[in-house]
């Protein structure tokens, strides 16, 4: 099962890496509900017997993050026309170079933080914070507004994978809460690029400061 | 649980006030009812407030707990003694001759729309005033004085669609703040040295010297600022000046009393002060009445230069004061007593002919449509009435007998005298210099106010369009009558008054060197006094009808005032306030510094040209604005931190995850596994 698991968790790490190099929204997009996909395939394989219930959530998660989500944002994304992001803060080498150095500090984290003693796979808690901090990366150094989609996303999925720890422990309900209220996020979101795009004639959200008092 | 009735009226009293406003905020804004609403309200508490200060001063301190454990386990301990008594008098006549004067003068059919909310601030500024004075307790204290500092911020903001408004409430707010925050640290700092939240004096070996000198500077400072003592005062001329004229009045007359009773109540609390408490606060009395009253002269706006002249009457307190704290170190108790109830009966004066003069200025300003001095003119002809009630104030606070400044500014003069007859006591030279100081700020208050007067009330109306007006309202007139009749009481009978300050006295927290206690009216040859008061009254009456009838009797003929001898003269000619001060103006330029816009007048046919003088605030805008500004640029310098870019914020929260995490690493188990064999 562990190595099946760590499989998984590795992919996401190379996902993440892909995920900043890239500069086709489209082919980030995939990767992102590749990523997704990945995720809610784990908690089958974390659990040794199979309850019916995060089973459901698991299929709900893949269905959400692997399916609706992504054809929201291809959907958007024909709408407004755009289909690379052309400048972002910094360039996409060093972006990915950033995130390595990210991955290897969490791998460096992950071994100094208070944990609650238990049998833990090794990977997943770096894994965890790598992900948070591409997310971060994402955020921060894309300006179009729907790459911040992305690395939300992107964010979100490295908080899921920290959830995992806890998968026997979280309820049902939260996990069905968290995973509707990122649809109804992106789902806003959505509807605000195609806003964005015709007040501004541009997706960049530098240009939200001028709507600062 | 007992409940004294003269607290109970007084917290029935303070209930009143509070609820006043209310029901007018459920009418309409057009109707009239709540502003009558609001009267009967506010009339029906001070006099049920007034009944409890009497029985408070015929059967003595009371005090009853609230059930209220807010803090801690005690109850809020509530006091009614001679002391807040006596400043309870002023708060509660004060505040519903306001009400009625506003009746006349903030109509709610004139100004529906800010009518409403200055009612219900006024009730909540009295009601906090209540609260305060009565408080034992440091946390009940506090929420009667943020109460009414917060309410007197929505009082002097009430016409806010004007920019100078708006100016004037704020400079008023960050000053009340900065108090409130001296406060907060003084009762921190008196419950660390006393283990509880209850207000009492504190034992000899309580604290230390240290400690008991940080509690005098921050009692000093919180109270100061709100009494208006002169380094503090930069806050209170815009606020004056800019509030409606019965709340400049309110403020003047009521709330910087306030201040000087938290500074009377807990600098009584310390013991065995060093005489230099009482120097400070003495010179801080003498530096403010002089350099108050020279402002005063150089103000070009009536309610500014009342403003002023509030600074310089609580210097003349301070003065009374300092000599009682002075008295105190060096055990003299005539000094304690002359001291303290000079300050104390001046502090009712006060409270009766500021009140009366900002009413007078209300009228006036209600009739011209304007507060410069400049501008008017000739309004005793259309204001007959008010010009006799801003005549008795005037008299009254250039402290002339017979009326009521006279005599406690007498008292204090006294007081100083005895200790300047006292050589053995280190400080009587002090006393001694500030004899003539109270001389010199008496006789510039003479200079100050004729000045007002004669450019309000006297010759013609300066400006075209200050030239309209009529008499002030009944209400109006009514409730200046009752204060101008309060001035002549206490000037002509001041021994009525004696009682009350004997108590107030009594009840100073110090009272251990006034035992036996010894009454005010035995050290005063008052009847001599009140006697030639009286008697020169009447004789500059007779010579003024004397000189007025041979004037009427000889062939004089009829010109306009102050024509100087032209034969077609205009009222362009006339003397204007500036002009008539020119000289003492001249006199104090060293700290006045009026800045001077002269024309440039070449050639002998010259261009029309003007001249302008411009007063500035002294603290305010010489140091304080300075500073802040500077402040500001500093900050502005590291504005590029915040540009409203959602990335850059959360750059900030991943630079802190990352830090953070950071920390936790065991940097050097990892060097040691990197570096070492």
């Amino acid at each position: 099962m562990n190595t099946w698991f760590n499989t998984l968790l590795v992919l996401v790490l190379a996902l993440n890496l892909f995920a900043l190099g890239t500069s086709r929204l489209v082919t980030m997009i995939k990767i992102v509900s590749l990523q997704g996909l990945l995720l809610g395939l784990m908690p089958l394989l974390i659990e040794d017997h199979l309850a019916v219930t995060s089973a459901l959530a698991s299929i709900l998660a893949i269905f959400l993050k692997g399916m609706i989500i992504p054809s929201m944002l291809l959907r958007a994304i024909r709408d407004v026309h755009i289909k690379r992001e052309i400048e972002p803060l910094i360039g996409l080498l060093p972006s990915m170079l950033l995130g390595a150095l990210v991955t290897g500090f969490a791998l460096l984290f992950a071994s100094s933080l208070p944990l609650a003693e238990g049998d833990t796979p090794p990977l997943l808690v770096p894994a965890s914070l790598a992900t948070i901090f591409c997310g971060f990366i994402l955020l921060t150094m894309r300006l179009k507004a729907i790459t911040q989609v992305m690395g939300y996303l992107v964010l979100e999925n490295g908080i899921y994978i920290f959830g995992l720890l806890l998968v026997e422990a979280m309820p049902l309900v939260v996990e069905l809460g968290v995973l509707l209220d990122l649809f109804v996020a992106i789902f806003v979101v959505c509807i605000m690029v195609n806003h964005i795009n015709k007040t501004f004639s541009s997706l960049d959200t530098r240009l939200l400061t001028s709507l600062k008092e | 649980m007992h409940f004294p009735l003269s607290i109970t009226l007084l917290l029935v009293a303070a209930a009143l006030h509070a609820l006043s406003g209310v029901p007018g905020l459920l009418l309409s804004r057009c109707t009239a009812a709540g502003q009558r609403i609001a009267l009967a309200l506010t009339c029906v508490a001070s006099f049920l407030g007034l009944v409890g200060v009497a029985l408070v001063f015929m059967q003595g301190t009371a005090s009853a707990t609230l059930p209220w454990y807010l803090i801690g386990s005690e109850p809020m301990l509530l006091t009614a003694d001679g002391l807040n008594a006596f400043f309870l008098v002023p708060v509660l006549i004060v505040g519903a001759l306001g009400a009625v004067y506003g009746l006349g003068y903030w109509p709610q059919g004139a100004h529906p729309g800010n009518g409403r909310g200055l009612r219900l601030f006024w009730g909540l500024v009295l009601a906090g005033i209540i609260i305060l004075l009565l408080a034992r307790h440091s946390v009940l204290f506090l929420m009667g004085w943020e109460l009414m500092a917060l309410s007197a911020f929505f009082l002097v903001c009430t016409e806010h669609h004007l920019p100078e408004v708006r100016r004037a409430g704020w400079v008023y707010l960050v000053a009340t703040h900065t108090g409130t925050l001296a406060l907060f640290a003084l009762l921190a700092l008196l419950y660390w040295v006393t283990g509880s939240f209850v207000l009492r004096p504190l034992a000899v070996d309580e604290a230390g010297l240290g400690t008991l000198f940080l509690l005098f500077v921050l009692a000093l400072l919180g109270f100061g600022m709100k009494a208006g003592m002169m380094p503090l005062h930069f806050w209170l001329p815009a606020a004056h000046a800019n509030a409606p004229s019965h709340v400049s009045a309110l403020l003047s007359g009521v709330m910087l009393k306030v201040g000087l009773y938290g500074l009377i109540r807990f600098i009584g609390f310390l013991p065995e002060p060093p005489v230099s408490w009482g120097i400070v606060i003495l010179v801080a009395g003498c530096i403010g009445g002089v350099l108050g009253i020279v402002f005063a002269i150089g103000q070009q706006d009536l309610k500014r230069l009342l403003a002023y002249s509030s600074v310089e009457n609580i210097g003349i307190m301070l003065i009374g004061f300092g000599l009682a704290m002075i008295g105190r170190s060096q055990d003299r108790p005539v000094w304690i007593i002359l001291g303290l109830a000079g300050c104390l009966l001046h502090i009712w004066n006060h409270a009766l002919f500021k009140p009366l003069l900002f009413f007078c200025a209300g009228s006036v300003i209600h009739a011209t449509g304007t507060r410069q001095l400049d501008s008017m003119g000739g309004v005793a002809a259309r204001l007959p009435r008010t010009a006799i009630f801003f005549m008795i104030g005037a008299v009254a606070i250039c402290g002339l007998p017979p009326l009521n400044g006279f005599v406690s500014e007498l008292i204090i003069y006294l007081g100083l005298f005895h200790g300047v007859a006292d050589a053995k006591a280190s400080a009587w030279t002090v006393a001694a210099l500030a004899a003539p100081v109270l001389a010199v700020i008496g006789t510039l208050a003479l200079a100050c106010f004729v000045n007002a007067y004669a450019t309000v009330f006297l010759g013609q109306p300066r400006q075209p369009q200050a030239s309209a007006g009529h008499e002030a309202a009944p209400s109006m007139l009514l409730a200046m009558s009752t204060l101008a009749g309060g001035c002549v009481l206490i000037g002509v009978l001041p021994w009525l008054a004696m009682p009350m300050i004997n108590q107030a006295v009594q009840a100073w927290d110090t009272a251990v060197q006034l035992r036996p206690p010894v009454a005010v009216g035995t050290l005063l040859p008052l009847p001599a006094f009140m006697g030639m008061g009286l008697l020169l009254a009447v004789a500059s009456l007779l010579m003024v009808s004397w000189l007025s009838r041979r004037i009427k009797g000889g062939n004089a003929s009829h010109r306009i005032t102050w024509s100087c001898g032209f034969s077609l003269p205009t009222v362009r000619m006339q003397y204007t306030a500036t002009s008539f001060v020119q000289m003492l103006n001249g006199l104090s330029q060293g700290v006045l510094r009026t800045r001077m816009h002269r024309p440039r007048i070449s050639g002998l046919f010259a261009e029309p040209s003007r001249f302008k003088t411009r007063q500035d605030e002294p603290v305010l805008d010489r140091y304080i604005l300075p500073a802040f500004l500077s402040i500001c640029a500093f900050f502005g310098r590291i504005r590029f931190l915040q540009r409203g870019l959602t990335h850059q914020y959360l750059l900030y929260v991943g630079v802190t995850v990352i830090l953070l995490l950071g920390w936790t690493l065991p940097v050097e188990t990892i060097f040691k596994r990197l570096f070492a064999r």
